[in-house]
């Protein structure tokens, strides 16, 4: 079994419910807290097992808005669990999870700098590395309803852009995402095998942009003083 | 990559003893040089041991959980960190059967000290070896990913141990064109490497901003990062230190830790009274701060792909 998430880069929203979802359920979880830092100050700042970036892709007038949401990949080629020298970190061989024993982690640093797409996150006030367990305390627990018994961020995300499930059988929906819409994994070049994957943004036709009106005196004066009322 | 200052001192410091150490086991063992007094020989020891255990203990200063630190020695199989553990304690006792030879034998070591000596200094190497490999072996930072790394660990060391060797045999009166000469060409040899170094990562390679967004055929630019404040990626690996600042360090490097004590040696092989040679272990060792400090300084981890920068 090879466990992890397919999600879509053409549906997601960027709304960021996912991760909120994520430290929710996370934070008393297994690996829990989920520390956070000055979290009524200037400048909060905490542990977080997803982050979601957003970027602009392509030129104007081809170009479109991207939210990409990452969290650990789960990698067939860990090399965080390679470098790590106490055996905190580990890869479960009957579903491929990658985890932090919390009680035998020195707090170095060396996974999260053997880890390309920063999964890792140390917590400052535990001295220990965190990082997405997948839901492992979630998705075997036989004490919730069958449809529950995936990760947090697949059940809240309000846009269906996130899948759950076993990438080694052909038949399962996350094989037949992958396969339909063509997914694809982030700097394969690097060669970590990460499992989750990514489906690329669906062709759309382009909208026109003939139609937009042309600048004239009259809407320069207006644009101005739009500008100066808004002030 | 932030700059954790008690790495830089520990590779710095425990760098330039296990090189001490390699060449006192050389002079020594091998007869090169001249016949060192028992109090030389010790001085030498002494020295060499005092740096490498000051560097170690200073190495636990950037761990977050140090009551956990015992365990780094378990995945020796598969992690470069846990290998330098190893090596490092392993390398004690042998030292310690050399140093009791010495002490008890003089100049004049038995067998059993001498196999000793020469296991240790292969130990120490070794050592110097893993320290380079754990920066080496990283595919995310391609400043780090190269053979010039662990190369570079080791002859710096080699180097700057042997710039302090030659500076306690003068102390002894004892430090002789030999001990210039093997400096020189050491400082030399280290000097260049560090210059294809620079050389070499000045050429981009490896992973984009595209390939890490998978869109291979467009441009591709950040919005936003998703945090107003700062995170642990952007504390660990933002660090961004100017071009402005590396470039002026890098001539500090040049002239600090290669070119001044080149100029030291050459000054002694010319007659200068031979005690300058402290000179040189000053500038040396401020020279070789100034590179470890750029080494994590100039790497870019790909990380940074996702905050922003179009390649590392």
């Amino acid at each position: 079994m090879r466990l992890g998430l397919v999600i879509d880069m053409d549906t997601c929203v960027g709304c960021h419910a996912c991760a909120v979802a994520c430290k929710q359920w996370n934070t008393s979880g297994t690996t829990g807290p989920l520390t956070d830092y000055r979290p009524y100050g200037e400048d909060p700042s905490g542990v977080w097992f997803n982050r979601i970036r957003h970027y602009e892709v392509g030129d104007y007038p081809n170009n479109k808005t991207v939210n990409i949401p990452m969290s650990c990949m789960h990698c067939e080629h860990a090399d965080c669990v390679n470098v790590c020298p106490t055996g905190a970190s580990y890869k479960r061989p009957e579903d491929g999870i990658v985890l932090v024993d919390q009680d035998k982690c020195m707090g170095c640093n060396y996974c999260a700098w053997a880890c390309p797409y920063g999964a890792r996150e140390l917590d400052r006030e535990d001295g220990v590395m965190k990082k997405c367990t997948l839901c492992v305390d979630r998705i075997y627990d036989e004490q919730l309803p069958p449809e529950e018994r995936q990760p947090a961020c697949v059940i809240t995300c309000p846009a269906h852009a996130r899948f759950f499930g076993d990438f080694d059988d052909d038949a399962s929906e996350v094989s037949r995402l992958i396969r339909e819409r063509g997914g694809v994994k982030q700097m394969p070049e690097l060669g970590y095998k990460p499992v989750n994957t990514y489906l690329p943004p669906r062709i759309t036709r382009s909208i026109p942009t003939d139609d937009v009106r042309a600048n004239t005196l009259i809407t320069s004066v207006k644009d101005w003083v739009n500008k100066m009322v808004a002030r | 990559m932030h700059p954790a200052f008690s790495v830089i001192l520990f590779t710095v410091i425990s760098g330039a003893g296990y090189g001490l150490f390699l060449l006192l086991v050389a002079f020594h063992l091998a007869g090169i040089g001249p016949v060192m007094s028992h109090g030389e020989l010790i001085a030498h020891g002494v020295a060499a041991l005092g740096m490498i255990t000051v560097g170690l203990m200073l190495s636990t200063g950037h761990l977050a959980n140090k009551k956990n630190a015992w365990r780094s020695f378990m995945r020796f199989k598969t992690s470069w960190l846990s290998r330098e553990a190893v090596f490092a304690v392993l390398f004690y006792p042998f030292a310690a059967i050399y140093g009791l030879g010495v002490l008890v034998q003089g100049h004049e070591v038995g067998p059993l000290a001498a196999v000793a000596g020469a296991i240790a200094a292969v130990l120490a190497v070794v050592t110097l070896f893993s320290t380079g490999m754990i920066y080496g072996c990283l595919k995310t930072i391609r400043q780090w990913n190269t053979a010039l790394t662990p190369a570079n660990y080791i002859l710096l060391g080699v180097a700057t141990g042997a710039v302090a060797f030659a500076a306690i045999a003068s102390v002894f009166g004892n430090a002789t064109a030999m001990h210039a000469g093997v400096a020189i060409v050491l400082l030399l040899i280290a000097g260049v490497l560090k210059g294809i170094y620079y050389f070499w990562i000045s050429r981009v390679t490896g992973p984009t901003i595209n390939t890490a967004t998978t869109f291979n055929r467009a441009t591709v630019r950040l919005l936003d990062t998703g945090h107003t404040a700062g995170t642990f990626l952007t504390d660990e690996f933002g660090y961004d230190a100017g071009k402005n600042t590396t470039d002026t360090l890098k001539m500090g490097v040049f002239l600090l830790a290669f070119g001044t004590p080149i100029l030291v040696f050459a000054a002694i092989l010319s007659g200068v009274p031979a005690v300058v040679a402290w000179l040189g272990l000053v500038a040396a060792l401020v020279g070789v701060i100034m590179e470890r400090w750029l080494f994590f300084a100039e790497a870019r981890h790909v990380v940074r792909l996702y905050h922003g920068d179009q390649h590392t």
